[in-house]
């Protein structure tokens, strides 16, 4: 007899015990589940972890946790905009907002939390807002839009990401925390202090041991200011609280089951409350002792209840609370019981603190990290291992080899994946690639610190298994990656695709794919102009008619345009050659324009006239530096907080004509409202008052990719220098057509490992590539003026090679 | 030089004189072209012939192959500036458009068994390149 569930409440962790119980087969059989979830909120579950990323411009279609289609199964029933207000454990019906009673067999409460508001006054002024849901996030935006300052009351881990979305919402952010440290209950005072420098220095102001008095209205009644009880007041056009979480447990209340002192509804270790109908999990529920105010435990109690709806026998008997951040773009980390001594590296000059403890016999019981979070994975193994450390020193300097992988070490802490679930799920559903292993298993669909992780365990699988996991670029150089030629030619000199085949090749002659790939590798190291030599025959199809083939056969034409910005002269000239050798024109999404249509013949006619405006080779047809778009900044807009466009011609002018593994797209963005999509492109940069924001590794296109912040607060010869050793390190390291977005998902440890060969010079690469950059600038010149030089190159733009035969 | 079939009454063929090289048999007329020292090592180019465009390929011993320069896939006439390769021992152009890439010798596609382009015999003679029109091309 099929047997109703009602489900309270359709956050992340109600919504997760959803997903298990449907993927438990619970709602098949003769003892089905009908599944009705009341959701108050507008929308359906998403992501509310990544809450301040809507602040960075990720949709609702990005955050949502709902696959397509998943309402479509037969049984499941979703209501928003709907509560539960209160339940009849004797009828067993619950009663909606709206008035609809729901009859049930078994009631799951997953009514999370809610932000706990201390008796402030000024507290409901316009202009004070909590942090929790994506209606808060669209109130504080549109409340923010052109005021200046704001304030966050709570410097935990909430109101630090509160913090970030006031800033990436382009205001001025002070923090206030009552306690001495940010963070109290993560972080010991020395990673604190490390965590506060750092966000000092991206110009948050912080206040620590402040406690707040009164939160002060206007003229027109909006907040204006926060004062302290030192009798500081800290002007603020908005202000948010972030002063933690309390247990919604009101429906519990008002049916009489069981709660806790200090309220959360207490449940037994089968999340089951005093009423054995009904369960509470996630946030409400007071589980093994206490609220547990993490995603990670709110989902194991999800697939306890889904086991135990399905005839099983799970428990919730606690969880490991070791959790990793990243706030404000600065990774911290906690270890289990990361309070009291330890042993502790403590540098101040790159405020990096990391502390690890361990009982007499040398087992991990707790670790604090802030400002580099990279033995996060291994430490949680040994904490969980109890694996004895035997060099501390060398585990805090982070360069330990990873910890030990048997089948039972948890590689996904979010969604409890082990080793060997990875392991089973690559050998019995035949997985080999990264994407699939993660929608099948969920490792790393959390907080995603796992990915790398599971990226080894999958590779090393398939390596075992005898999948040939083939990286060699074509037969002629079977062994041989895109990055090793690269390597080969630069150490060796190597300047010929036939000296290069003789040497580490197989065959005399290249194809298709090795051509234009040496091609590119020959011309990013300075081989001069690309179609003299050997190099003619290498090209790709496009670069040898230094225009992009069309369709038809017809070439279009693209002049750069740095900073989109045109003469009248240029544009006249552009209108010229358009209509003398009908070209149809279109306005480009890169802000330059495109003229299509010209024949091979015509080429060089159109860019002498191109090229006697002014106008020079826009590399469209190259996998190259394309454009860098940006917004009209500082000189003109409202809300612009530097000169976007300069720096946008300044970096287009700098970077055009380098050749790459693919094409390069950057942006430029003049304030946090990001007009110039910075955030989809190779390069992104955004400027904020502290200075500029350096994003990589977005992607527009057909596997969209939101940029990774790389480094911060960057002045313009630190910006420079930054994009500087990336491109070249992408250019030195990138495979075969792989986009900057590829690139940062394949390499180890991803941005990370970027930010530390970047930013920190860890490899000590940061001149060598630098001095490459600068060998480019000098080298530059442009690939039409060069054409146009010498008559004799003119030759191959002819259609027809037979003299006289005209087109 | 010039396009050197006097039958063909293709506008580019009017007031031009017959070459040397030309023969006036039907089946077997050898049109003069270019000099190889037109040709791009490793590399194609087009020359119109008898009206229909025809892509060259010089290779890296010299030797000169010729196919039709339509490009089967997309009827436009651009293999001529396609990647030549060798690929499994076959001498190979890759389409500029799609990427199928064409046995220069046999005019197989290696990745559609049923498409095909014809090939065009070729000579080169005292530095002159010149080609005949396959017989599923040649007139009665």
């Amino acid at each position: 007899m099929t047997r109703h569930l009602v489900v309270a409440g359709h956050g992340m962790v109600g919504h997760r015990l959803v997903e298990e119980l449907v993927e438990a087969g619970g709602l098949e059989g003769p003892e089905a589940w009908e599944v009705t979830i009341v959701g108050e909120e507008s929308r359906p579950a998403y992501d509310r972890v990544a809450l301040s990323s809507a602040f960075a411009g990720a949709g609702e279609d990005q955050l949502t946790l709902v696959a397509d289609g998943f309402f479509d199964t037969p049984g499941l029933r979703l209501l928003v905009n709907e509560a539960v207000a209160s339940v009849d454990p004797q009828a067993r019906t619950a009663t909606t907002t709206t008035g609809r009673v729901l009859a049930y067999d078994h009631l799951v409460l997953a009514t999370g939390s809610r932000p706990f508001v201390p008796p402030l006054p000024g507290k409901d002024l316009p202009g004070v807002f909590t942090y929790r849901t994506l209606d808060d996030v669209e109130a504080i935006t549109a409340w923010c839009a052109g005021r200046r300052t704001g304030v966050v009351l709570g410097g935990g881990l909430l109101g630090l990401e509160a913090a970030n979305a006031l800033r990436l919402l382009g205001l001025e952010v002070h923090v206030v925390e009552m306690a001495p440290r940010l963070m109290p209950v993560q972080l010991d005072d020395g990673g604190a202090a490390a965590l506060r420098t750092r966000i000092e220095a991206l110009g948050v102001h912080v206040h620590v041991g402040a406690s707040s008095q009164e939160i002060e209205a206007g003229p027109d009644g909006a907040v204006v200011g926060l004062r302290l009880a030192d009798g500081t007041t800290l002007a603020a056009d908005v202000c948010v609280i972030s002063a933690g979480i309390r247990p919604r447990d009101d429906v519990a209340r008002g049916c009489g089951i069981g709660l806790h002192e200090r309220g959360g509804i207490l449940v037994d270790e089968a999340c089951q409350t005093s009423d054995p109908a009904i369960s509470a999990i996630g946030e409400c529920a007071v589980a093994a002792g206490r609220v547990w105010g993490l995603v990670a435990p709110g989902y194991k109690m999800a697939a306890a209840v889904a086991d135990r709806l399905t005839g099983g026998d799970a428990t919730f008997e606690g969880a490991d609370l070791s959790t990793k951040l990243k706030l404000l773009g600065i990774d911290v980390a906690s270890v289990g019981e990361s309070h009291g001594p330890g042993a502790v590296l403590d540098d101040p000059r790159s405020s990096t603190y990391k502390k690890i403890r361990l009982d007499a016999e040398g087992r991990v019981i707790g670790a604090v990290l802030v400002g580099d979070a990279s033995s996060f994975g291994d430490l949680v193994q040994l904490h969980r291992s109890g694996a004895a450390v035997e060099d501390v020193l060398t585990l805090l300097a982070g360069t330990a080899a990873p910890a030990a992988t048997g089948p039972s070490a948890l590689v996904c802490s979010c969604n409890s994946v082990t080793t060997g679930d990875l392991i089973t799920a690559i050998e019995a559903d035949g997985i080999c690639d990264l994407a699939t292993l993660k929608t099948c298993t969920k490792a790393g669909t959390g907080c995603g610190g796992c990915v790398p992780t599971v990226k080894v365990v999958l590779e090393r699988q398939l390596a075992a298994q005898g999948v040939a996991v083939r990286r060699g670029l074509c037969e002629h150089f079977p062994d041989r990656t895109r990055q090793d030629l690269y390597d080969i030619c630069r150490i060796g000199q190597v300047r010929t695709l036939a000296d290069l085949l003789a040497s580490h090749g197989q065959g005399r002659r290249g194809c298709e794919i090795c051509k234009p790939t040496v091609a590119s590798i020959l011309a990013s190291l300075g081989g001069g102009y690309v179609l003299d030599g050997e190099q003619a025959a290498l090209q790709d199809t496009n670069d040898f008619a230094l225009a992009n083939l069309q369709r038809n056969g017809t070439y279009s034409v693209v002049p750069r345009m740095p900073g989109g910005e045109v003469t009248p002269r240029q544009l006249m000239a552009c209108a010229e050659v358009a209509e003398d050798y009908d070209l149809y024109v279109k306005v480009t999404g890169g802000q330059r324009l495109d003229l299509f249509g010209a024949k091979l013949d015509d080429l060089p006619a159109i860019w002498a006239r191109l090229g006697e405006a002014g106008l020079e080779s826009g590399h469209a047809y190259g996998k190259a530096l394309r454009t860098v778009k940006s917004c009209v900044g500082i000189n003109w807009c409202r809300y612009g907080v530097q000169d976007s466009t300069e720096m946008a011609k300044l970096l287009e002018l700098r970077y055009r004509g380098l050749r790459s593994p693919h094409k390069i797209k950057m942006a430029v963005s003049g304030c946090a409202r990001e007009c110039a999509e910075a955030q989809s492109k190779d390069v992104g940069v955004i400027a904020t008052e502290a200075g500029w924001n350096l994003y990589v590794g977005g992607n527009g296109g057909f596997r969209p990719r939101h940029a990774d912040l790389l480094a911060e607060g960057l002045s313009d010869a630190e910006l420079v220098r930054a994009v500087d050793r990336f491109l070249q390190y992408y250019v030195r390291t990138g495979e075969r057509l792989e986009r900057t977005a590829a690139w940062i998902e394949r390499i180890e440890d991803g941005i990370e490992h970027v930010r530390r060969v970047v930013i920190d010079d860890s490899l000590g690469l940061g001149a060598e590539l630098e001095a490459q950059m600068a060998a480019h600038v000098e080298g530059y010149e442009c690939e039409w003026a060069a054409t146009l030089r010498q008559p004799e190159r003119l030759a191959r733009f002819q259609t027809y090679v037979n003299e006289g035969a005209s087109t | 030089m010039s396009i050197l079939d006097p039958t063909t009454t293709t506008p580019a063929s009017v007031g031009t004189t017959a070459a040397a090289s030309e023969t006036n048999s039907r089946q077997n007329r050898w049109h003069d072209v270019c000099g190889l020292d037109r040709l791009t090592v490793e590399r194609g180019a087009s020359a119109l012939v008898d009206g229909r465009p025809v892509a060259l390929f010089r290779l890296d011993d010299d030797e000169v192959l010729a196919v039709d320069d339509v490009d089967p896939f997309w009827g436009v006439p651009v293999l001529s500036r396609g990647l030549v390769g060798c690929i499994g021992g076959r001498d190979t152009v890759a389409s500029p458009l799609l990427k199928q890439r064409f046995d220069l010798r046999t005019g197989a596609c290696l990745d559609d068994p049923t498409v095909t382009v014809a090939v065009w015999p070729v000579q080169v003679q005292q530095g002159r390149v010149a080609v005949t029109p396959p017989p599923s091309l040649a007139g009665p």
